[in-house]
């Protein structure tokens, strides 16, 4: 499994688990264009931060690397990576080359 | 992972904090202590962290090793605190800093790393300091009482932000107790602040570990957002 894959794995785990608190036609998805928040999204801003310390978690399981999505950066970008499963998986590639060239 | 109720407390190599973690430990909690320093005790359900409390990073390792060992967390009690007593004129900006570094960043770091651990269970108690020093107004701690004075609307804001995840937020300010914190104080300045006090006399750690343990109970789920004061303030 490429690098890119694993990280979109340890997303759809995560949303998974936001889903078990979800009613069913607020659940999301899992392919690469589901809106995580915004303009079309199913998630209000309290389970967008459930979502986000998920994904924390379970990449830092799964790569052994400590990553903070929600930094300054992430927060204050022209295109919200945490739009969709895509734009997430995209920002957690950047943050995790970043972690491995420290 | 254990059963036992696991309890990570800041600033444990002396003090109230040192008092708290055998107090917790021999109640059979699993506390997690931190210093800057190694611990001069060695205690059964106890294990120790040396680390800056303001170091994002190790503090960020730290609460992965309690996560990987223990699976939980259910109290926090932010208890690390540093002061410097002078007057403004003779506070460096460097010794503002390590205060501030140390009281506010370092108790909202451990709160917001905790909280992500508690919300797993729908339980959680974080109990922060502040000090009779934010309504006593004293001068010559300016920057100290500053940091309390925050650790107070951290307090009342963090616990709105946790509720939803069965968290609550509250301190204990504790009057005057004789630790290193107050050491280079002149002792009329203290005799005139413990007179200002509706209970005149010294706290002690065992009158602050009573109200943490009536924070820490779970039928005090009602209770957050709320800072007691000792000794009368």
């Amino acid at each position: 499994m490429s690098k890119n894959e694993r990280i979109k794995q340890v997303i759809i785990n995560s949303i998974s688990d936001v889903n078990l608190n979800l009613p069913k036609e607020n659940q999301l998805g899992a392919s690469t264009d589901t809106v995580l928040f915004g303009r079309d999204g199913k998630l209000d801003s309290l389970e967008l931060v459930n979502l986000i310390v998920s994904v924390e978690q379970n990449i830092e399981d799964e790569f052994h690397i400590n990553v903070a999505i929600a930094d300054d950066r992430a927060l204050s970008q022209k295109y919200s990576p945490f739009r969709t499963i895509g734009s997430l998986v995209d920002y957690i590639d950047i943050l995790l080359k970043e972690k491995l060239n420290d | 992972m254990t059963d036992k109720p696991v309890m990570i407390i800041t600033g444990t190599r002396k003090g109230i904090g040192k008092y708290l973690a055998e107090y917790y430990a021999n109640k059979e909690f699993q506390v997690i202590g931190c210093s800057r320093g190694d611990v001069d005790f060695e205690l059964d359900n106890y294990q120790h962290f040396c680390l800056d409390v303001s170091d994002e990073d190790l503090v960020k390792n730290m609460f992965s090793d309690v996560r990987r060992e223990y699976g939980r967390l259910d109290i926090l009690i932010n208890n690390a605190g540093i002061a410097s007593m002078n007057h403004s004129f003779l506070t460096p900006i460097d010794t503002a800093r390590k205060i501030l570094d140390t009281n506010v960043i370092g108790t909202f770091i451990f709160s917001r790393e905790s909280s992500k651990l508690m919300k797993k269970n729908q339980f959680g108690r974080i109990i922060n300091f502040s000090t009779f020093a934010v309504p006593f107004k004293l001068e010559g701690e300016a920057i100290y009482a500053a940091s309390k004075a925050a650790i107070i609307t951290l307090t009342e804001i963090l616990a709105r932000e946790y509720t939803d995840f069965g968290i609550t937020v509250n301190a204990v300010a504790p009057p005057a107790v004789q630790t290193d914190l107050i050491r280079g104080v002149p002792k009329e300045k203290m005799q005139n602040l413990l007179q200002r006090q509706a209970i005149h006399r010294y706290g002690n750690p065992e009158e602050v570990c009573n109200v943490i343990d009536f924070f820490v109970k779970p039928e005090s789920k009602m209770v957050t957002g709320q800072i007691v004061y000792l000794g009368g303030v």
